[in-house]
């Protein structure tokens, strides 16, 4: 398409972000991989400067091995995949409404959009305090209200209450990306199964729902990476406790409250590799779109 | 001055070659049109020209010095796009001084050539608006203007009224033939409309595949055509091209003839057929006829208004004079 | 092309559009009237939806006691900052990306993206002791450049989507005009990139002033943005509904703001241009 001469250019241009890049990938990653075939516990004495002994997989085998592994796995798979059914279905729902035409669209498209923009620490205490506090939030006066008991939320529905405050939060993410791939579809092709006498429910059936399918495949893959690695919702509500600790949670327990970086690094490792595996398959979506 | 000589010139895309060594001369002052179906490589070969794309091989001459690797700023030419390429977030007047701006030109002189630029292509009311308010063919004209600012040694357009509709294209089509007249400035035009090729080039040079199937004027392309493909490319409608038999009997391996040369009988002549689809431009009618032999219908030109109807059978009878003859190879046979 | 649609219709799409808008939106409200109220009527039973007193005394405590202020300036700092340095090394390469595309150029968004996905909790440890080492933890140049790195692949995908969208034929245009390179770029290219380098800029002031893993784990005393600051309201300190709801109000009044000018960017930033 162009000339020599900018393309040396262009190639120079580049270099900064991809140097860049490069070593925030590459310098960490080979640490942490280092770290994970070692024993390195700094509060028993391990030092980088005296050397760390080489314990070969033994981190990969103690870390999959431990009592928390699998719960852990289990918090982390119940988490991600209700946030995920959540926001899904709700976001198709929430996308098809707010497609439709009524009064003050815009407002109430605000109202939707605006718990994406709040940090993730302040809604997580606004719900666990303001909404869900068994005494004083929101809920419990409902209960009350309904002539029910209370429930606690952050101690007995531990879980559920992650994927609350979490679904709230990645609700309006799905709907925002929905609604633009609803417009995006051809109201022609809507009147022609108009014509051809296709109701309205087959007409989401067979022409919105496959129109949206690849929107929902980006939706799911994306909020996975992000919900995978889910952090202060965790941090500021139940600290990992009540059976919500997840995979990125123990991990960050073991580097952090139990400074043992070979083992967190063996976990960190584990995260990597898995991350990949999804996105993988975002980048082949992705990808493929680049050729258009 | 403007002339400009192809020497060998080649371009390759990586393992593919679009178009393989050529040598093209371009007299100063000519109106030069390449034409060709869509991919021939009539666009490459103007952004070669430009200096947009890097030739392969081969040298590029403008007036008898080496442009080959001079950049596209330097070499004296401007360029008219298929899109226009105007700056939209800048005013027509803005758009059209932005050559001369580069030049750096004082302001005065900017604005006296822009008007006069203006001038002639009737802008002068929109200089202060943006590309996004005027119409197509306003646009075309900011893009036109932009290039006759410069003074260029040539002007390069490619494919210029394929956006427009079909009304506002016979017009553009004068108003640069006009624009030649008075400029006298060698132009380069891209297009893969025959009529256009037909209706402006002084010289016109027909591409298939990088190759220049043949060079000439209009006149000489519609009245000998080197070959198949430019026998069936030039002319509206198609010429009627007949293998088989009936070639045989002319000594060819296919025969040509226009539309225009087939005369029509009710009761005798060489071909006998029955009339299928007929289309009434009032000052022509066109018959397709399906003659007994020849597996195409045959396309045939009749002045005026004929009252020949669905089904009725005649008699077609080439012009020998205007027969054209193609050997086994697709070329002219004299 | 539309249809009338039928009042009747209208009226029940908007009544129930409405009634699911505010209750996702209550929370949000939820925390700003709350911010108003005095502690006591804060945790009042019933809970009041009117008629408390009207107060901006939290407001006011909020910066007294714990100098909110220099956490706002943390996070001002930190957001600002990171997404300039993000800018100034992504322009240039999103431009030769666009438009001197080469066979690799695909392979390179591609890693970038993949680099965004690394998570984050995989070389916490390596990070914190690279930042100890080079005396960057608990610093705002620190944070600085971790945010701005990890945002970084968001910023080059954007860019790249919206300089694909500028027609190349104008650039070439410009360059038969005369222009060279540094005209190209400073007379064509910036003015018709600036949308869409604002766009960009706009979104990832808010991924960078939200972002609560890094901030959380590389701030102590003294760097802190807003994110760390709410986090410290997590440890019970008695009676604090109006006093959170207040800092809480603080801390996101301006990203909203921000995120809604910013809706349709949003889309297309975090999908990496997949949906539009």
């Amino acid at each position: 398409m162009a000339t020599r001469h900018s393309r040396s250019a262009a190639r120079l241009m580049m270099a900064p972000a991809v140097i860049l890049l490069m070593g925030w990938m590459l310098v960490p990653l080979t640490m942490t991989l280092y770290f994970s075939f070692k024993r390195y516990l700094p509060m028993r004495g391990d030092s980088l400067e005296r050397g760390l002994d080489w314990v070969g997989f033994e981190n990969y085998v103690r870390f999959i091995t431990s009592s928390s592994f699998w719960p852990s796995v289990q918090a982390t798979l119940l988490i991600v995949g209700g946030v995920l059914v959540i926001t899904v279905i709700l976001g198709v729902l929430l996308a098809i409404l707010l497609d439709q035409p009524f009064w003050g669209q815009g407002v109430v498209r605000i109202l939707v959009i605006a718990p994406f923009f709040v940090m993730p620490t302040v809604s997580a205490l606004v719900w666990k305090n303001m909404m869900m506090d068994p005494v004083n939030g929101m809920f419990a006066h409902l209960w009350r209200f309904f002539g029910t008991q209370p429930v606690s939320w952050m101690s007995d529905a531990s879980v559920q209450s992650i994927i609350l405050i979490v679904s709230w939060q990645w609700l309006p993410f799905a709907t925002l990306i929905l609604l633009t791939a609803i417009q995006s579809l051809d109201s022609e092709q809507l009147e022609a199964a108009e014509m051809d006498g296709a109701p309205v429910l087959a007409r989401f059936w067979f022409i919105v729902l496959p129109h949206l399918g690849r929107a929902i495949t980006i939706v799911i893959l994306i909020q996975t990476i992000f919900l995978l690695s889910i952090f202060a919702e965790i941090f500021v509500t139940t600290g990992g406790s009540f059976g919500t600790r997840t995979l990125t949670y123990l991990i960050f327990q073991r580097v952090v409250d139990s400074q043992n970086i070979g083992l967190g690094s063996a976990g960190g490792v584990y995260a990597i590799i898995l991350a990949n595996i999804i996105a993988l398959f975002l980048m082949r979506i992705v990808g493929k779109n680049l050729d258009r | 001055m403007g002339r400009i000589t192809l020497d060998k010139v080649a371009k390759s895309f990586g393992e593919v070659e679009v178009i393989p060594p050529l040598d093209l001369t371009i007299e100063d002052g000519e109106f030069v049109v390449f034409v060709g179906p869509s991919g021939c490589g009539k666009s490459t070969l103007l952004r070669l020209i430009a200096g947009l794309e890097d030739v392969s091989a081969g040298e590029i001459r403008i007036d008898g010095k080496d442009a080959t690797a001079v950049p596209p700023a330097k070499r004296g030419l401007a360029m008219v796009f298929q899109s226009y390429a105007l700056y939209p977030h800048m005013s027509v007047r803005k758009n059209i001084a932005f050559p001369l701006r580069m030049a750096g030109l004082d302001a005065a002189e900017q604005e006296r050539r822009v008007r006069a630029a203006a001038d002639v292509l009737n802008l002068t009311d929109y200089l202060d608006r943006r590309p996004g308010q005027l119409s197509g063919g306003q646009r075309q004209r900011v893009a036109i203007g932009r290039a006759i600012v410069r003074e260029p040694s040539a002007f390069l357009f490619d494919e210029p009224l394929s956006n427009l509709d079909a009304a506002l294209r016979v017009g553009m089509r004068l108003e640069i033939s006009e624009l030649h007249n008075r400029l006298k400035t060698t132009m380069i035009y891209v297009t893969h409309d025959q009529v256009e090729a037909m209706t402006m080039a002084d010289k016109i040079v027909v591409l298939r595949a990088g190759n220049i199937e043949q060079v000439g004027s209009p006149l000489e392309l519609y009245r000998a055509p080197r070959n198949l493909f430019v026998a069936g490319f030039i002319g509206s409608p198609k010429m009627n091209l007949i293998g088989g038999d009936i070639a045989a009997r002319h000594h060819a391996t296919t025969i040509g003839i226009r539309p225009e040369h087939i005369s029509v009988s009710p009761e005798a002549g060489e071909w006998h057929g029955t009339v299928g689809v007929s289309e009434h431009l009032g000052s022509d009618t066109f018959f397709h006829v399906a003659c007994e032999g020849i597996p195409e219908p045959v396309t045939v030109r009749v002045g005026g208004e004929v009252s020949l109807h669905h089904g009725d059978a005649i008699w077609l009878t080439p012009d020998p004079d205007h027969l054209h003859r193609f050997d086994k190879d697709g070329l002219r046979v004299a | 092309m539309a249809r009338a649609v039928s009042t009747r219709r209208k009226i029940i799409t908007t009544a129930v559009a409405w009634a699911i808008g505010l209750v996702i939106f209550f929370p949000i409200f939820w925390t700003i009237l709350t911010s108003f109220k005095t502690e006591a009527q804060a945790i009042n039973n019933p809970p009041l939806f009117w008629g408390f007193d009207f107060t901006l005394e939290n407001y006011a405590v909020v910066q007294e006691r714990s100098d909110y202020m220099r956490f706002l300036w943390n996070s001002v700092i930190i957001a600002g900052g990171s997404t300039f340095l993000g800018i100034l090394v992504a322009v240039p390469a999103a431009w030769s990306m666009a438009f001197v595309p080469s066979r690799r150029t695909k392979d390179i968004l591609l890693w970038m993206l993949s680099t965004k996905m690394l998570p984050a909790v995989g070389v916490l440890y390596p990070i914190s002791l690279i930042f100890v080492e080079f005396g960057l933890l608990d610093t705002r140049i620190g944070l600085t450049l971790v945010l701005m790195l990890i945002n970084l692949p968001i910023i080059v995908w954007m860019l790249y989507t919206y300089f694909r969208e500028i027609p190349i034929d104008i650039l070439e245009a410009a360059r038969m005009d005369g222009a060279g390179l540094r005209q190209e770029i400073l007379y064509v290219l910036t003015p018709m990139a600036i949308p869409g380098i604002a766009s960009t800029v706009l979104l990832n002031i808010i991924l960078a002033w939200n972002e609560a893993f890094w901030t959380l784990n590389l701030t102590a005393a003294s760097a802190p943005p807003l994110t760390a600051f709410i986090a410290s309201y997590s440890s019970p300190e008695g009676l604090f509904y109006a006093k959170l709801s207040a800092a809480s109000t603080m801390a996101i009044a301006p990203i909203l703001i921000l995120g809604w000018f910013s809706q349709k960017q949003l889309v297309r930033g975090l999908t990496f241009g997949a949906v539009k």
